[in-house]
């Protein structure tokens, strides 16, 4: 594998949170980057999210917690990261809850279990019905718009180019690399290439010969007017995700995502449709009933792709060996520190200094059935009107 | 290679999960204005089932709100008890009452919060919306929908218009006129077009003392003789001038200080605990937004409009438009009519009584407002407020966030951020990473954010963008709306009798179990007796 130094230029197709976070990394380290976008940075799943920064699960974790609380000082931006979070229920069948968590979270991380009397005292807004809490002393939350413009404008600061509104049309290669990224604006050459595109992320790849299989869906959130504040914002449980703005709103989603089809590279995904936007705001007025008056003002959907194991796949290909991937699998907007460190790793230097990816190497995909996607059930919903009751 | 274990078969998405619609109409129709009356008057003798849906009157927590009209404070205690103001509004309107009679199924005091058709990637069978009243909200299914949401009126803010007593000309008019509960007795009205004539002529039919139109321009833009006539009954022409600061006490606005549109200190004072703010007014797309209707920017109809065809046919084929809310101006009744017959044909319905149906013959529209609708107007009285008050004046009220701030691209002030490299960015250097976008600017300086759905910034934002990134204001997109286009409390939006199949089939992400098993433990002994276990929440 060839080493790419600075003084070379790489592009990074994707802007949302893990390509701009890649592009701030590269341009941080030297390296010229141009950011190739169809649309506005951050638009999609990367500025629509629940802003969550407490991902245990991934070999990404030690290094999403040591960064986030340096966020704002590196960036030089605003990303109203807060840490801390506490998980609590409302479903009596959930009270035992924090025994699975002690299953999987690493140790080295303090967090405590919360009696109902403990979680009302830190969540103000929590009512009668608590059977169980859990705090995280570490974790938090972020606000993923804000973050996303700050890759963006420290990126720029560092010297990248960020080019909005263009999509990719294909890929130039030679001597078994990729050269060139062709836009409607004109070919733009590169030494390396970054593709970190969502779900445009399988088609892009597989423009370079590689079956990177994925599949889009919608999932939505819902937003209220501004509350009182509590004394810690980073609050879920009863099904949810989400956090209270640091203006006061409360922003939560979850439930049922609804699959889609391909969605070409440069159409518009397609709106919410309010399929589950009732539901969420139930689950919200049952987690905290002393909102229950609150007004919901907006909702939101972005579009978020997974992979069949619903694991991220982040790897420098070994053909066209100066082209690294990047998909997250839905997981990105808190996780996006250290993914984008990561790929600045793989870019150039070939492996990621600080944590082991081999395990999310595209090639366990190999060898999936065709129809993966039938055998999973992640399939559009039939027509989701019932007939009429009355 | 890599282990690949893969998760069960999804029971988590919507898939298995369909909405129930609480009840099916063949038509809906929204606003039940003059035109969404005609719509449902016209379907209803075809002998179609219609429910026509209104939201007024509205409760005294939205008229507080501003929404879906800026009120502005001025509402008497009639508001408190609207079941007493449906009387009013019945009253008022010898169509809603003909409506009725018919067996339309009238819905007052109900709004509509969202609404959705088949779409590429959106699996609907037929139409869906969203209903909700005081207490609840439930969907309803249609085959057709017809959109006659009207009007809303066009806000610019200035040193103190956030108190009681600035308010727009639809909120006004419907305060007094609907509702009568309109609470002020002198008015500085501001604008000098049809839109303030009318105002100011209303309110002297009412009793109401009108102090003076205040105009920017160097003459008034309405009809000479319909200024002539107000001037004899000793309203003033005050023109060249800008409001500039409203002050006032406990009880909102006293009077209202204007300045000479190109010189701040040359000012005067207007006694009056009324603004009304009749420049112009903007058509409601909310729910055609949400739905995805295709639009376009034509300010001779009003700024940003559904693309419309023959009979008020809109890009989908289940959703039609009637009245100011497919682009203002023309004529109102005749533009409901058409959207029901269309509507109908559209179905197969077109029965004798539809071809009996009075007055079907399609009237030209008419976009015959005066020049001083356009953008260009209304970029004109942005400019001179925003040379006039300065940079510190709110443009979006309910967020606390200043023109400055807008032009500026700052963060919200609670956050306390203050960088170098914060400081050196502004709309020009935004605008050099790609075109403006409203929805951007949203997301960063919190403008039009607010829980009044950006009814009393949207436009002023957009236009205070064209200004500070020096582009042509019918270039800044649209910020899309998003549903529930009403304001509504956690407890009514809720879905209290929801599917068992949605509780059993919720998850708090996409419920890919394999997604949440730690890295080292994946491939190992661990993973899966992390999966035997399940989810822990």
């Amino acid at each position: 594998m060839s080493e790419i130094g600075t003084g070379t230029s790489v592009v990074v197709v994707g802007g949302g949170v893990t390509g701009l976070s890649a592009a701030w990394w590269l341009a941080r380290s030297g390296v010229a980057v141009t950011v190739i976008e169809k649309g506005i940075v951050g638009f999609e799943a990367s500025g629509r999210n629940g802003g969550g920064c407490t991902h245990y699960q991934s070999p990404l974790f030690h290094e999403e917690q040591r960064l986030w609380p340096q966020m704002d000082e590196l960036l030089g931006y605003p990303t109203e990261y807060q840490r801390g979070r506490i998980v609590f229920q409302v479903d009596p069948r959930k009270e035992r809850f924090h025994e699975g968590l002690a299953m999987r979270l690493p140790s080295g991380y303090a967090w405590d279990v919360l009696d109902p009397r403990q979680v009302r005292e830190l969540v103000p807004l929590a009512g009668d019905n608590v059977v169980s809490g859990v705090h995280f002393h570490f974790g938090g939350h972020a606000n993923p718009q804000r973050t996303s413009q700050a890759y963006a404008w420290a990126a720029q600061d560092h010297g990248a180019r960020i080019l909005q509104h263009t999509a990719v049309r294909g890929f130039e290669t030679a001597g078994g690399r990729v050269t060139g990224v062709e836009t409607a604006g004109g070919t733009i050459g590169c030494d390396a290439l970054v593709i970190a595109a969502g779900p445009q992320t399988g088609r892009l790849v597989a423009m370079l010969g590689h079956d990177l299989p994925m599949a889009a869906a919608r999932a939505e959130m819902i937003v209220t007017e501004p509350l009182e504040m509590m004394p810690i914002t980073g609050v879920d449980g009863n099904g949810l995700y989400g956090r209270q703005t640091l203006r006061g709103n409360l922003a939560y989603g979850g439930g049922p995502h609804e699959w889609f089809g391909d969605v070409g590279l440069e159409e518009t995904p397609p709106k919410p449709s309010g399929s589950v936007t009732r539901n969420i705001a139930r689950r919200v007025a049952e987690l905290l009933p002393k909102a229950a008056h609150a007004r919901v003002i907006r909702s939101w959907a972005g579009v978020i792709e997974n992979t069949p194991d619903g694991r991220p796949v982040i790897e420098r290909l070994a053909a066209p060996d100066n082209v690294t991937v990047a998909t997250m699998s839905s997981v990105g907007f808190g996780l996006s520190p250290a993914s984008g460190r990561a790929i600045r790793d793989l870019v150039l230097d070939g492996a990621c200094s600080f944590a082991d990816l081999e395990k999310l190497r595209l090639s366990r995909f190999e060898g999936l059935a065709r129809d993966w996607r039938d055998g999973l059930n992640w399939l559009p919903p039939e027509a989701v009107i019932s007939a009429a009751v009355s | 290679m890599s282990p690949l274990t893969l998760p069960p078969p999804d029971r988590f998405s919507l898939r298995g999960k369909p909405v129930a619609a609480a009840e099916h109409v063949e038509l809906l129709v929204v606003g039940a204005g003059a035109a969404g009356c005609a719509a449902a008057i016209a379907a209803a003798n075809a002998g179609v089932s219609v429910m026509l849906v209104d939201e007024n009157p509205v409760s005294a927590g939205l008229v507080g709100m501003d929404v879906p009209l800026h009120f502005g404070g001025r509402a008497t205690n009639a508001v408190q008890t609207p079941e007493r103001l449906v009387e009013r509004v019945l009253e008022t309107s010898p169509a809603l009452a003909e409506a009725f009679e018919l067996g339309v199924d009238v819905r007052l005091s109900t709004n509509v919060w969202g609404a959705w058709v088949k779409a590429p990637g959106l699996v609907l069978a037929g139409g869906l919306a969203g209903l909700a009243d005081e207490t609840k909200s439930w969907f309803v299914g249609f085959d057709r929908l017809i959109v006659a949401a009207g009007a809303r009126d066009l806000n610019f803010t200035f040193q103190g218009s956030d108190q009681p007593g600035v308010m727009g000309a639809q909120g006004f008019d419907t305060l007094l006129t609907r509702y009568d509960a309109f609470a002020g007795r002198r008015l500085a009205i501001v604008g000098s077009g049809e839109l303030a004539i009318r105002t100011a002529e209303k309110a002297l039919e009412r009793g109401l003392e009108v102090a003076a139109l205040i105009e920017l321009r160097d003459a008034p833009q309405g009809p000479a003789e319909a200024v002539a006539r107000l001037v004899a009954r000793g309203v003033e022409i005050v023109t060249g001038h800008v409001p500039l600061a409203a002050h006032g006490d406990a009880d909102g606005v006293r009077r209202l200080v204007v300045a000479h549109r190109d010189d701040a200190d040359h000012r005067r004072e207007i006694a009056c605990d009324t603004v009304v703010m009749a420049l112009a007014t903007v058509p409601v797309i909310e729910l055609l937004d949400v739905l995805g209707a295709k639009r376009l920017m034509a300010p001779e109809r009003g700024g940003h409009v559904p693309v419309v065809a023959e009979g008020g046919a809109t890009s989908l084929s289940e959703v039609f438009v009637a009245g100011d809310c497919a682009g203002l101006g023309g004529d109102a009744q005749g533009s409901g009519r058409r959207a029901a017959l269309a509507a109908l044909a559209s179905l197969g319905r077109t029965s004798e009584a539809l071809a009996e149906a009075p007055d079907i013959s399609p009237a030209p529209g008419d976009p015959a407002e005066p020049a001083s609708a356009g953008l260009a107007y209304q970029l004109e009285w942005a400019q001179a407020m925003l040379a006039t008050g300065g940079p510190d004046v709110l443009a979006c009220l309910c967020e606390d966030v200043t023109r400055g701030e807008v032009l500026g691209v700052r963060p919200p002030r609670y956050l306390g951020w203050r960088s170098n490299t914060l400081a050196r960015r502004d709309l020009v250097t935004l605008a050099e990473d790609g075109p403006i976008n409203q929805d951007q600017i949203k997301r960063l300086t919190r403008a039009c954010m607010g829980p009044c759905q950006a009814r009393r910034c949207r436009e002023q934002v957009a236009l205070m963008m064209a200004l500070g990134a020096n582009v042509a204001p019918e270039t800044v997109p649209l910020a899309g709306y998003r549903a529930p286009v009403r304001p509504l409390p956690l407890s009514v939006l809720a879905d209290w009798q929801e599917s068992a199949d949605m509780d059993a089939g919720w998850n708090v992400w996409f419920g890919i179990a394999t997604q949440w098993i730690g890295y080292e433990d994946i491939g190992t002994e661990r993973e899966a007796e992390q999966l035997r276990a399940g989810m822990p929440y």
